[in-house]
């Protein structure tokens, strides 16, 4: 049915080869950015115009980095990192989304909590990380708990959100023939969201990594926070440096991660955004 | 009598006051017609099947029916991750009744109405119209004895309407249903029902009622309905009937 008036010519080749030829230029010029970046940082620095005592060289780091990954140690804090954050937005997602639920079906239960979740939505939940470190105690079960604190409430608000406004309609139609609550959750909240929920999703990565760092920042042993706040404390910039980079891929990945179980689910469900 | 509604009344409480919906409505759906319901906007006809349906209590009456109720509403409301099979099968999914049986009289459905081939298509990827006969497959599915159609036919352009109307009356008929049309449309009201009650602004109540006798050679059709003699004739009646309200 769709697209039949549609064939190939001339004019299209020529649209798809331009279309293609200015999405070359802007990768050229987004990569020309970052190494140019890289090479003023790296000459500047060489030069002495920059102090490398605070904002060291790219040199420095890589060799660095090339050290810890020789002795297998970088891997080690990665690891820590990436599985505190792994634990936290799922754990963050699946509880919000389970709270969420709750509350669409009781609409007197979602009044009766919406001053406490606007509240604690709009406190920063990092001023609550040194309390659960107390409460919770240090390492690995610590920091989690900080990064599903920080990823829940904004989850459990916004997939709310969502849930209520899936057409009033559609659940008469399903209500037409008597279904259960149940039934609409199963049957039509929860497949009409999926794109909604893999969104936040995506958001509760980069909240669950602000909630891993700052633990790690407070107190442990291991982890590119960790890192971090030690290279911070003995004036070692370098240290600091590669741990940032080093956190900035690792998010990358997780994000392009889920980018791509986005695209997977629809295609799979040929359904459009 | 398949539907008989008696002294109907239904308010709603809102923090202004109560409002009256509906006053003392009375109707009745005789077996094997389409009675047509007929009201200006916002007059309660929604009110009324959303009691028929029990989806809503009346605030007092009687309501009898004598058979299971179909929904058909103004928008397909397909769901645009299922396939146009699955579409139609949510109704005995819910109900639990997917039975060999079923199956095979939906194929059926789908195979008679041309909506064989698109299947496994997604909703998408159809026509309005086509949506819309989706829609009363998906309704028909459950085996209703009585069908309530709240405009379904408005969310249609027009041409695709008429067609739609025509499409769907003979479903009807063949399938053998009863059913009731809600609609402001005066032309289309006359052209599919066998009886006509016109319902006055809110409090509504039935103001009028009209038994449509058209001329027609062979059978009747939505189409052909709308060359009868008489067709301007009830056109007028049923116009002035809801002028009196526009005032």
């Amino acid at each position: 049915m769709r697209n039949k008036d549609i064939v190939s010519s001339d004019g299209f080749e020529k649209y798809l080869a331009q279309k293609k030829k200015s999405k070359r230029n802007i990768m050229l010029i987004q990569a020309l950015i970052l190494i140019g970046g890289i090479v003023l940082w790296e000459v500047l620095a060489q030069m002495g115009i920059i102090n490398t005592f605070l904002v060291s060289c790219p040199s420095k780091i890589f060799e660095l980095f090339i050290q810890y990954v020789k002795d297998g140690t970088i891997f080690t804090h990665i690891k820590v990192s990436v599985w505190e954050t792994v634990l936290g937005f799922s754990i963050g997602t699946i509880l919000g989304i389970l709270i969420a639920i709750i509350l669409w079906s009781s609409d007197t239960l979602a009044k009766i909590m919406d001053p406490y979740l606007v509240v604690l939505n709009a406190l920063p939940k990092t001023a609550l990380a040194p309390i659960i470190i107390v409460w919770v105690g240090p390492g690995v079960k610590g920091i989690v708990v900080i990064a599903v604190t920080i990823s829940l409430v904004t989850t459990v608000l916004s997939a709310y959100n969502y849930f209520i406004n899936v057409e009033e309609d559609k659940v008469k139609m399903l209500k037409s023939f008597g279904a259960t609550k149940l039934q609409i959750l199963t049957k039509l909240i929860l497949p009409s969201n999926i794109g909604n929920l893999i969104n936040i999703t995506k958001i509760n990565i980069g909240l669950s990594w602000v909630g891993v760092i700052v633990g790690e920042f407070i107190v442990s042993r291991a982890g590119l926070g960790y890192l971090i706040v030690y290279g911070g404390q003995v004036f070692r910039l370098d240290l600091v440096m590669m741990g940032v980079v080093v956190l900035a891929v690792c998010a990358l990945v997780m994000y392009q991660a889920v980018n791509m179980l986005e695209k997977l689910y629809y295609a799979k469900s040929n359904t459009h955004k | 009598m398949v539907i008989e509604l008696k002294n109907l009344n239904k308010s709603f409480y809102t923090d202004e006051g109560e409002l009256k919906v509906l006053q003392n409505v009375n109707l009745a759906l005789e077996h094997g017609k389409i009675l047509g319901v007929l009201g200006p906007s916002g007059s309660g006809k929604s009110t009324l099947l959303n009691i028929l349906t029990n989806l809503i209590k009346p605030t007092s009456g009687t309501v009898e029916v004598n058979g299971k109720i179909g929904y058909m509403f103004q928008k397909d409301h397909l769901l645009e991750w299922r396939t146009i099979k699955d579409n139609i099968m949510i109704g005995l999914e819910i109900q639990k009744k997917i039975t060999p049986q079923a199956v095979e009289k939906i194929d059926r459905l789908l195979k008679t109405y041309g909506l064989w081939e698109f299947r496994n298509r997604y909703p998408r990827e159809l026509s309005g119209g086509m949506r819309q006969r989706v829609a009363l497959i998906r309704t028909l599915a459950t085996d209703p004895d009585i069908l309530l159609l709240d405009e379904p036919f408005s969310a249609l352009d027009y041409q695709t309407r008429l067609l739609v109307s025509d499409d769907i009356y003979k479903i009807i008929k063949q399938e053998g249903k009863d059913a009731i049309l809600v609609s402001h449309d005066i032309s289309e009201i006359i052209s599919v029902c066998d009886t006509i009650c016109v319902l006055s602004k809110r409090p509504a109540t039935v103001k009028a009622k009209y038994e449509i006798e058209l001329t027609i050679e062979g059978e009747r059709t939505p189409l052909v309905s709308r060359n009868a003699p008489e067709f301007k004739y009830y056109f007028d009646l049923l116009w002035k009937e809801l002028e009196m309200y526009a005032q």
